[in-house]
């Protein structure tokens, strides 16, 4: 019941005229990013961060956030309309959406692609809103062991559920536990990994990671490519959205179970990508005219994108109510917490409910507003993509500078910025996974704080970690988490001994 | 975009990914070495400040040997990448590092104008006056939404000096 209260009290704080403006301004941005190719969500929200630093924290987590959901919103316009998926998670959509699109379907397969995103998003924000208050008060119990375990079980699932080599997963990560080690320790106050250059006592500053790893590199990747756009024309008119809405509630259960999957790999860190395959893969074979699927089929655009939707917001979840992000631009959005003076975790329902009800009424609000934006202005934004990439690129470039220098005003940053570009383009390439690299460079010091004292407190003992049921049940669900890969190939081939 | 040459050859896939490991493995040395200056074993105050990245170190080292092993043993015949594509991508690397080199010297404004202007010329082959709009407009553009409208200021060189901004 409180949590009502609270929310209306949200409600009041977003539906203010300020916060609503910026809740559109983000989604437009969010869109743009969405489509141009190279400026993905998280490198987007990083870019745009530093504009937030003289507002409130609640006006700044209104419009980032929107910027996420504009950005989720406008993967779909391109994967339908071109065949090119502005952002990873929206490849899933092109299988059935270019096909649609070809066919002169592409109004139905926009307005379906819209819709299951909007109630995916939906259903995983009534989730957030049910749960995140109670996972909180739970974890305001936590201890340092109980809080290592959390990340233990994070990053285990990375290396579980990632479709890369688990080996090079662990590579990815073990590098970003690396970079952030670097510089001032903040337990002993010594200096470390800095080699005497002064530029490095700060550490890396992941923001700067996100900029060069995701936004740099894409750009690279894409002029490895070299691009060309051929697409069909967006057309919406009010009379395909009516149309194509009296058909979708006949997929109901598709919605359903996207959903859960889409929030479920959403709260553990596996996120939207996988999510959008996974629920397109059992769709595929659920449905009855599964043969169709990738012909252009609707239900082969409303599960991909439904689950995404749900896994992009539920990563919410975890970086709300543990200070765990679920995705590397949850990642982003936990950066600006600090950055604003706000420490993520479990005290924020305590301390900040203002700020934590704000942005909870706010991704209700800016769904709905993004939903009426995309439906309404799809043309123009597809318009942006047949701006040819010899334009594009460059502005992007200067506008990854711009982020680059403007977090901590250093011109060394955006030198460092173009080095993670091109080491991120050498990783991409050869198949090592970017997110855990950058998850781990944001919870690497707080991981390694919780290790330490985990260890003080025990005498050095490990025995810690497994010292209570609670953090010895969250420390077993890491280990399956870790070996997931080897027990489902262990159990298909007992099953395959058995048959 | 054309990917310029169209000849097949270029660097293994297998060559270069030996090279990005080892690379990988290098840092994780050097990792170890700076966790050792640090001091790994135990203090007065608990566990020193090498401790954790030294394991950290020891992880790369030990999956970049496994992840080598395991790109060794692929059967994967493909290129990397086509020289002709390298170049590409070169053609964007090469002038970005030398626009980010020069923003110190003379500010951010005229480095991305010209670098705008320089791409856009040179790769995408357009018209002078596209060119010179679109290279002078963005900074403008830049300039109000981030110096004017939310105070983030960016670096500045001699020009913006002389001009008093």
């Amino acid at each position: 019941m409180e949590e009502l209260v609270n929310l209306f009290h949200g409600f009041a704080v977003a539906l203010q005229p300020y916060n609503i403006m910026l809740m559109v301004l983000g989604i437009v941005l969010g869109v743009i990013i969405g489509v141009l190719p190279g400026l993905g969500g998280a490198n987007g929200v990083a870019i745009l961060l530093p504009l937030t630093f003289s507002m409130s924290p609640t006006s700044a987590i209104i419009m980032l956030s929107c910027i996420y959901w504009g950005a989720l919103f406008g993967g779909a316009i391109t994967s339908i309309l071109f065949n090119i998926p502005g952002e990873p998670w929206s490849v899933a959509t092109t299988f059935d959406g270019y096909p649609m699109a070809q066919q002169g379907k592409a109004g139905e397969a926009l307005t379906a692609a819209f819709t299951s995103s909007f109630v995916g998003a939906l259903f995983a924000v009534i989730m957030i809103t049910l749960v995140a208050p109670l996972v909180a008060s739970f974890a305001l119990q936590f201890g340092p062991a109980e809080k290592f375990a959390v990340y233990f079980l994070a990053f285990c699932s990375f290396v579980g559920l990632s479709k890369e080599p688990p080996f090079k997963t662990i590579a990815a990560m073990m590098i970003g536990f690396a970079l952030a080690a670097v510089g001032l320790d903040s337990i002993t106050g010594q200096l470390r990994l800095t080699f005497g250059s002064t530029h490095l006592l700060n550490g890396f500053d992941f923001l700067i990671a996100v900029i060069g790893l995701f936004g740099i590199g894409e750009i690279l990747l894409t002029m490895e490519e070299g691009l060309a756009f051929r697409g069909g024309k967006a057309k919406i008119n009010l009379r395909v959205v009516l149309q194509t809405w009296k058909e979708l509630p006949k997929y109901w259960m598709t919605s359903l179970r996207s959903c859960f999957i889409g929030c479920w790999m959403g709260i553990t860190p596996a996120g939207a990508t996988p999510a959008s395959f996974m629920s397109y893969g059992i769709a595929k074979r659920v449905a009855k005219n599964g043969n169709n699927f990738g012909k252009g089929e609707v239900e082969g655009v409303i599960a991909p994108e439904t689950a995404a939707h749900a896994a992009g917001t539920a990563a919410l979840l975890p970086m709300l109510s543990l200070g765990v992000p679920g995705s590397p631009t949850a990642a982003v959005l936990l950066g600006g917490l600090l950055i604003w003076g706000l420490q993520p975790g479990p005290m924020l329902f305590v301390e900040q409910k203002e700020f934590v009800w704000g942005l909870i009424a706010s991704m209700y609000l800016g769904n709905l507003v993004g939903l009426i934006v995309v439906l309404t202005c799809v043309p123009i934004f597809a318009a942006i993509l047949r701006v040819p990439f010899s334009i594009i690129a460059p502005l992007i470039l200067v506008l990854c500078a711009i982020g680059a220098y403007s977090v901590h005003s250093s011109t060394f940053d955006v030198v460092l910025m173009l080095v993670f570009g091109v080491i991120g383009y050498l990783l991409k390439k050869c198949n090592y996974p970017l997110a855990p690299l950058v998850l781990a460079i944001v919870l690497g010091d707080k991981a390694e704080e919780a290790f330490r004292q985990s260890l003080l407190g025990s005498q050095g003992s490990f025995g810690i970690f497994l010292s209570n049921p609670l953090v010895g049940t969250i420390m077993v669900l890491g280990l399956i988490a870790l070996f997931w890969s080897v027990i489902q190939h262990g159990y298909t081939r007992l099953r395959g001994a058995m048959a | 975009m054309s990917t310029g040459s169209s000849s097949n050859t270029g660097p293994t896939h297998k060559l270069v990914e030996a090279g990005v490991t080892l690379l990988i493995a290098l840092f994780g040395v050097i990792v170890i070495i700076g966790s050792v200056k640090a001091g790994i074993n135990w203090g007065a105050e608990g566990p020193r400040a090498g401790f954790f990245p030294f394991y950290i170190g020891l992880f790369i080292l030990v999956s970049s040997a496994i992840n080598l092993w395991n790109g060794l043993r692929e059967d994967n015949d493909g290129l990397f990448a086509e020289w002709g594509q390298l170049r590409q991508v070169l053609s964007v690397v090469i002038p970005t590092a030398i626009y980010v080199s020069a923003i110190p010297f003379i500010g951010l404004y005229v480095a991305s104008t010209i670098f705008i202007a320089w791409f856009m010329r040179w790769l995408g082959k357009y018209k002078w006056p596209v060119v010179l709009a679109i290279s002078f407009g963005m900074p403008i553009v830049t300039y109000l939404i981030f110096e004017r409208w939310f105070m983030v200021p960016l670096p500045k060189g001699p020009l913006e000096e002389w001009l008093g901004l």
